[in-house]
């Protein structure tokens, strides 16, 4: 129940580009058509849902204080906290350069769609976001890192493809003022669909 | 020698308007949102910045001829989250209160698109002195409209400036009433686009079609 309540949050409440306004250099630049903006979209969920709980673990287990005393009661008040910038980021961008390969082996239809953008989720900052929220808030346990993961990238998903639809139609149907037009009216349209999601704030389950 | 020095000026000059990150470049455009609810945060975020792309431009230029190409992203990554690991420990030991504001954006800093678009495009093809010109000058244009949202957002939505008073009580008694939706993110976004508009308004030439 905690954690569907937290899936839920992330998706709507919590939204990474609604609420957060993280990963918007991609989102802005991939948003032009609905079919890329997808594929980016269902990029950057698989992104989340693999590297937030690896992130989690590794937190728990050898980062946060007094984690490493598994290996024995020495280590007990030791604190690698500060590393962990450094360890999330190596973890996002070899999981990257990971499911790059498997994709381009399994599946190359779907390597074929997502492709060009799976390099670029490592420095896509929705993803080190999530990882840093998670160490922020001491989630419960993995499961609850998984859903957290799998809602906000659901939540990213939701916003660019939304976004990329509206601006399909501006672009062809509406007369915006020419030095609005591209990014300009993007940042607005942004903007209106943040504040129409703070409807959402409290939702609880 | 007099060609030299103009060329300097434009690597340092031109990403303040002509060619600023985050309104022509559309990078790293995250954190301009973020942290400009009010103007501390937002102008100790402009130096982070500055300070992490200045340096990691001049390091990345130095070792630019012996990275593999291969690994280059992870390099530039380790290499930048080693420079704000650094600014975010000094934050954490001087200003703490700011440091708390900014929470998970200055980790974020790593994956601000302003520095790796400059270290690929930038530092990797040229000498360390333009690299840190290149640098300072993105992270000064970065700074100024992270600086100019800021100001805006605390007058409109505060009434204040870094913390003062500036709007006078008899403008409160006479029934002015701060715009509490200034505080928002959305409004930040609202605030750039203004900024985009003045901006291509005086610049055709990067109006788009």
């Amino acid at each position: 129940m905690e954690n569907l309540n937290i899936f839920i949050r992330s998706i709507f409440v919590d939204n990474m580009i609604f609420a957060y306004f993280l990963g918007m250099c991609s989102f802005l630049a991939v948003s032009k058509n609905v079919k890329t903006a997808f594929g980016l979209g269902l990029a950057v969920t698989f992104m989340l849902v693999i590297t937030l709980p690896v992130n989690y673990l590794l937190n728990t287990y050898v980062l946060s204080p007094g984690a490493l005393t598994w290996l024995g009661p020495e280590f007990a008040d030791v604190d690698l906290s500060f590393l962990s910038l450094i360890l999330f980021i190596a973890v996002i961008a070899s999981m990257t350069q990971l499911v790059e390969m498997a994709v381009e082996k399994f599946s190359p239809s779907l390597y074929a769609s997502l492709g060009i953008f799976l390099p670029l989720i490592a420095v896509n900052c929705a993803i080190l976001g999530g990882s840093l929220f998670m160490q922020q808030r001491d989630f419960g346990s993995v499961w609850t890192a998984f859903c957290a993961g799998g809602g906000w990238g659901l939540g990213w998903l939701l916003a660019i493809t939304a976004v990329a639809a509206i601006r399909e139609r501006v672009s062809s149907y509406s007369k915006v003022p020419a030095p609005l037009r591209g990014v300009g009216i993007t940042f607005i349209i942004t903007a209106l669909m943040g504040i129409a999601f703070m409807s959402f704030l409290g939702i609880k389950i | 020698m007099a060609d030299n020095n103009t060329s300097w000026k434009t690597v340092l000059f031109n990403p303040f308007s002509k060619n600023n990150p985050v309104i022509v470049q559309i990078l790293g455009i995250c954190s301009v949102l973020a942290v400009t609810a009010k103007l501390e945060p937002a102008i100790v975020m402009g130096l982070s910045v500055i300070a992490v792309l200045a340096f990691s431009n001049v390091i990345i230029s130095l070792l630019r001829n012996t990275i593999p190409n291969s690994i280059r992203i992870i390099v530039q990554l380790v290499v930048v989250a080693g420079l704000v690991i650094i600014v975010s420990e000094l934050l954490k030991a001087y200003v703490y209160d700011v440091s708390v504001q900014l929470s998970v954006f200055i980790g974020l800093i790593i994956t601000n698109c302003i520095l790796m678009g400059r270290l690929e495009a930038f530092a990797m093809a040229n000498r360390p002195w333009a690299s840190f010109l290149d640098g300072v000058g993105n992270g000064v244009g970065y700074a100024c409209i992270l600086i100019i949202v800021g100001f805006f957002r605390e007058l409109l939505g505060s009434g204040t400036l870094l913390g003062f008073r500036v709007i006078p009580q008899a403008a409160y008694d006479a029934g002015y009433v701060n715009n509490g939706l200034m505080i928002l993110p959305p409004m930040a976004l609202i605030v750039v686009a203004c900024i985009i508009w003045v901006h291509r308004h005086y610049n055709k030439d990067l109006q788009e079609d």
